[in-house]
């Protein structure tokens, strides 16, 4: 059916047209990551040296390894302790009736309103406060600023629109609310939480200001900031071969993610079977 | 239901108290973590703090905002933020920047939501690459795009030279005209997977069946997008959209990354960010940043309002 | 620490045979975190030891031990706890002071001044940390500004640029007695541009000026001279940008600046009005002198540059895209900090050896060039918990030594005037010497005498620039327009 041949042909089209808009700068970084010196001034658009010396490099500058571990490490428990809490909160705020609901779902909200730059002498202070300076610890604690207005959000709306029939069932079977949570809501919900756990996630993994301001060695440092401390060999010079290698590296593990949640994703109500 | 009226109340106390449990920890959390940096922000702004003195911040109320001296002529001159040109200026840049790129976003995000909801081969790839530019940190992909936009050596010039899209370099982020595009085609590249990857989750969550009864029903897909898919994915879109507007109307890593000190794109953020550390002007800063959280709220609601977005919950 | 494994030994067996085992993982705690807990330990410890001689004593009767023996036992027991616990002490330096330096240089810089840091810790006992930040000193400011104004004291001496002595004035140590037997040897005008109402503030470590560079090989391929004023230089920029199109390199340029509105436009404005005869903006009196015919004529003088001699985008430049056309062998002459000379003579550079560098040129024959002060120097935050030490420290880096070796080895211009005619530095780094005369016509912004509100000056001044420069209003006007919100800013006085 010639029909369905162009039909095809366009939709892979599109798809190409998305991936090459998509990936070409990071194309153009891993290329950039592979050349040194003076090349880095002209343009190329094919790989035309394969050294690895700015890999080497980055591998060498001795705590990127550290850096990285902490990057995992905090965003893995922003999106943990997000998550926890947000299920618990988004239950509470779509499926049960109380008073001032609307004003405390805003209220959540409003919290993203600030400029975090304007935030950032107070939550200093705090952190300093809670003795949480220059630890992992203090790094979770303030990203809970923007990843939980967010989490709680977004899975407020979606466990709003789950079917009251399923609920209704487990209510009559004699299940609280826990058990509502997270042996009826949680299997269905899994896009949404994935979908947010991940956004979280490289949301926490990209934040560069509060991880330079809570942070002074290098022992605790994030790998934004690891690689903002890059430098080339003298002032003003930007070392671009070193900082897109070090960009490389930091951006597989979350390629990887994706290629792990991939299931998890395309999941859900559809693969789940539940009548709505 | 069936219930008689007694368990059904109780069901419903024992409901609300486990409400009031599971908000407690969120709610905790988020009042330690922002409650005091708001307030004392909102604070300062009616003090006249610096921060090279910080503690010696004295009360000064709305002068910050606005305030006039009656000259002996009787003209009446006005100073403060309210009338500060620089300002209008930071408003107009920021409101224009949010609008314009969140609806590209939208619109981007729900073309490429709809490519990925589909099934086909390599689709685990694709949707990894989507995430790609989401996934650099912002202060790299600034400096990556600054550098491919630039006039003498930026890969951006070749590239629509060579298609023929333009005949000399452009200065990007150097020129008047180009500043604000320029911003724009990064922020768009860089945050239209966030959007796409909000707004699938949004299809996958609706339930088959409804598809197969328009498809046997012989409903044309681009009048089952907008009757069926574009009402059931409403919610989702509408929270990435207002999520999306907070980060837009905030912006700054970007900017400031890449066209710094540019009248064109200098937005609200950037504007207090300069009055309250690079400048001696603490409280100033405080005001911008309070009432740029206003101005925030003001957008916020009438998002809310456009896109009748639901806050209360079902019938439960 | 094999020792130290065999003192815990005979410890624990000491101890396990009084019941008190525990304490032995309190004694390894103590090994990795001698300060935080040594004290608390040892004087546990002490107590634990005493309250089981006691028990002991009481036991004695049954056990037909004899108390002498116990006592004895103990008493050693006790005296090598101590000596273990002054070792650790006396190994990690905790008599001494634990220090934090933070430095926003570069990756060369910070290897470096962990090996001065080696040396002073050798001599001092002191510990030193460096705690890196990025390079961009925007940032820096920033954190060192919110760190400072919320009383940090996990951090004791910062590297500061030369315009933040008098903004961070208030939360830095006065260093003038401290320092007072070295400050002579130093450029006066160093010291002066750290010393804020008779304080000073920050004590130089280097320094930066920048130059003009130009191209050997074409302006002897054009029979021109090296061009002595502004003027000059501009119609030797068309002629060989003419000349070396035609002969087909399209993308050739005259000359390359930091035209971003930035700091760096500051400092090339200065210097653009500063050898006109036109001020320094702000004078040291704090009179605002920028409206004058001679500045105005030198912001005119720059416009008719913009897209004839130099690229438009370099309305955008800051040093490093300056110095990818340069280095890519496309522009005739650059003005540059002194870092571009090495990197133009490294190994793939376009124009390797075939450049040279001078002192910028001026508005005519006669009126002296203008270079803006850069630099870097050491300030003690008023919040460190040892000054003495910290002070100490701030010396040893400053000092004639350091200076020099930091120059042999990573080029970085000194700030005593004594090392410019040092022969070692001369034979390792003969570009050292180039910028002597470049120190001669030094001229600092304005920071001094504006204060804390340098940043809003400098700020206002880069954007009547950048306006005049992209077309956007005349000179004249603009700079008109700039002293009447100078003076607004001033207020009562600066």
């Amino acid at each position: 059916m010639p029909m369905s041949i162009i039909k095809n042909t366009a939709f892979y089209a599109l798809v190409a047209v998305i991936v090459v808009c998509a990936v070409f700068p990071f194309y153009y970084a891993i290329i950039t990551s592979f050349r040194t010196g003076s090349a880095i001034f002209t343009i190329e658009y094919w790989p035309t040296s394969f050294s690895v010396a700015n890999y080497v490099n980055v591998i060498a500058s001795g705590s990127f390894a550290r850096n990285l571990l902490n990057s995992i490490i905090v965003s893995a428990c922003v999106v943990t302790l997000s998550l926890l809490m947000a299920v618990t909160a988004a239950f509470a705020l779509s499926r049960v009736r109380f008073r001032g609901r609307s004003l405390l779902l805003l209220t959540i909200l409003s919290v993203s309103m600030f400029p975090q730059i304007a935030v950032l002498a107070g939550l200093f202070e705090v952190i300093r406060l809670l003795g949480l300076y220059n630890t992992l610890g203090g790094l979770v604690f303030s990203y809970m600023i923007f990843t939980l207005p967010f989490t709680v959000w977004v899975l407020t709306t979606f466990m709003r629109d789950l079917p009251v029939e399923i609920e209704e069932a487990a209510i009559v079977d004699g299940a609280t609310p826990w058990v509502i949570i997270t042996r009826v809501f949680l299997p269905l919900m899994w896009p949404a939480l994935v979908t947010t756990g991940l956004l979280a996630f490289i949301a926490a993994w990209n934040e560069f200001l509060f991880a330079l301001t809570f942070t002074s060695s290098t022992e605790t440092r994030t790998v934004p900031v690891t690689i903002a401390l890059f430098t080339g060999s003298s002032a003003h010079e930007v070392p671009w071969g070193i900082v897109m290698a070090a960009s490389v590296i930091v951006t597989v593990p979350l390629v990887v993610l994706v290629l792990i949640f991939q299931r998890k994703i395309i999941s859900g109500l559809t693969a789940g079977g539940v009548k709505g | 239901m069936t219930a008689s009226p007694t368990v059904r109340s109780e069901l419903l106390r024992q409901r609300s108290r486990s409400a009031r449990l599971f908000l407690l920890p969120m709610i905790l959390a988020l009042a330690v973590v922002a409650g005091w940096p708001l307030l004392r922000t909102i604070y300062f702004s009616f003090t006249d703090a610096s921060l090279t003195n910080i503690d010696a911040a004295k009360w000064v109320g709305f002068k910050n905002y606005l305030s006039w001296i009656q000259l002996k002529s009787g003209r009446t001159i006005y100073s403060g933020l309210l009338v500060d040109p620089a300002w209008w200026n930071a408003v107009w840049n920021t409101v224009r920047f949010s609008v314009i790129s969140v609806a590209l976003e939208a619109v981007f995000g729900m073309i490429i939501a709809l490519v990925l909801n589909a099934e086909f081969k390599g689709r685990g790839i694709v949707r990894a690459a989507i995430l790609i530019p989401w996934a650099i940190p912002t202060i790299v992909s600034a400096r990556m795009w600054g550098w491919m936009m630039n006039d003498q050596f930026g890969i951006l010039n070749d590239l629509f030279m060579r298609v023929g899209l333009i005949d000399h370099p452009i200065a990007w982020t150097a020129s008047s005209d180009t500043a604000m595009i320029a911003v724009l085609i990064v922020d768009v590249w860089k945050t239209t997977p966030f959007m796409a990857l909000l707004i699938l989750a949004g299809l996958q969550m609706i339930p088959g069946d409804i598809y197969e009864a328009a498809r046997i029903d012989g409903v044309h897909p681009v009048k089952q997008f907008f009757r069926i898919t574009l009402p059931l994915v409403k919610p989702a879109l509408m929270v990435a959209i207002i999520f999306r507007l907070l980060d837009a109307m905030r912006i700054f890593d970007l900017i400031y990354v890449l066209t710094p000190n540019s009248a064109q794109t200098k937005t609200m953020s950037v504007l207090a960010r300069e009055n309250l550390i690079d400048f001696d002007k603490f409280a100033y800063g405080s005001a911008q940043s309070t009432l740029l959280f206003l101005v925030i709220a003001l957008m916020t609601m009438l998002a809310i309002w456009i896109g009748r977005v639901k806050l209360d919950g079902g019938e439960r | 620490m094999e020792a130290g494994r065999n003192q815990i030994a005979v410890i624990r067996w000491i101890l396990t045979d009084i019941g008190y085992s525990n304490l032995t993982a309190g004694l390894a705690f103590v090994t990795f975190y001698p300060k935080r807990f040594g004290l608390v330990f040892y004087v546990n410890a002490s107590k634990c030891l005493r309250r089981s001689f006691h028990k002991l004593e009481q036991r004695t009767t049954s056990t037909r031990c004899s108390v002498v023996d116990l006592r004895e036992e103990i008493m050693r027991a006790k005296s090598i706890l101590a000596g273990l616990l002054a070792t650790t002490l006396i190994c990690s330096g905790a008599f001494a002071a634990d220090l934090s330096i933070v430095s926003g240089d570069t990756g060369n810089g910070r290897e470096f001044l962990r090996k001065q840091l080696d040396r002073f810790e050798k001599e001092t006992g002191n510990k030193v940390k460096i705690v890196a930040m990025p390079a961009n000193s925007s940032d820096q400011f920033g954190q060192y500004r919110l760190w400072l104004a919320a009383g940090n004291t996990d951090i004791d001496v910062y590297r500061t640029d030369v315009i933040w002595a008098p903004q961070l004035a208030d939360q830095f140590l006065d260093l003038t007695e401290a320092m007072k037997d070295v400050v002579d040897q130093h450029f006066p005008s160093m010291i002066q541009s750290q010393t804020v109402d008779g304080k000073l503030v920050a004590m130089p470590m280097y320094t930066d000026a920048p130059a003009f560079y130009y191209r050997k090989d074409l302006l002897e391929k054009y029979k021109k001279p090296v061009p002595k004023t502004w003027d000059e230089m501009a119609a030797t920029a068309k002629e060989i940008q003419e000349g070396e199109r035609g002969a087909g390199n399209k993308a050739m340029y005259g000359f390359v600046f930091q035209g971003n509105a930035y700091e760096g436009l500051t400092c090339n404005a200065l210097e653009w009005i500063k050898s006109s005869g036109g001020g320094q903006i702000i004078e040291p009196d704090g009179t605002i002198s920028i409206n004058n015919p001679e500045a105005v004529a030198a912001v005119d003088r720059a416009k008719g540059w913009i897209d004839t001699i130099t690229p438009k985008g370099v309305l955008a430049y800051t040093e490093e895209e300056s110095r990818g056309v340069w280095q890519t062998g496309n522009a005739v002459f650059m003005r540059n900090w002194p870092y571009a000379y090495a990197l133009g003579n490294g190994p793939d550079s376009a124009i390797k050896g075939k450049f040279d560098v001078t002192t910028l040129p001026s508005s005519k024959e006669g009126q002296s060039s203008a270079a803006t002060l850069g630099g870097w120097n050491l300030a003690i935050s008023k919040y460190t918990k040892s000054p003495e030490e910290a002070i100490k420290l701030v010396k040893f880096l400053a000092a004639p030594e350091q200076q020099k070796e930091r120059a042999i080895e990573i080029a970085n211009l000194p700030t005593l005037k004594a090392l410019y005619d040092d022969k070692d530095i001369a034979a390792a780094q003969p570009v050292i010497t180039n910028w002597k005369p470049v120190f001669e016509t030094a001229v600092p912004r304005p920071s001094a005498p504006t204060k804390v509100k340098y940043n809003e000056v400098s700020s206002m001044f880069w954007s009547a620039i950048h306006d005049t420069l992209s077309g956007n209003g005349t000179a004249a006007d603009n700079l008109e327009l700039l002293e009447a919100k100078l003076t607004e800013l001033q207020g009562g006085s600066w």
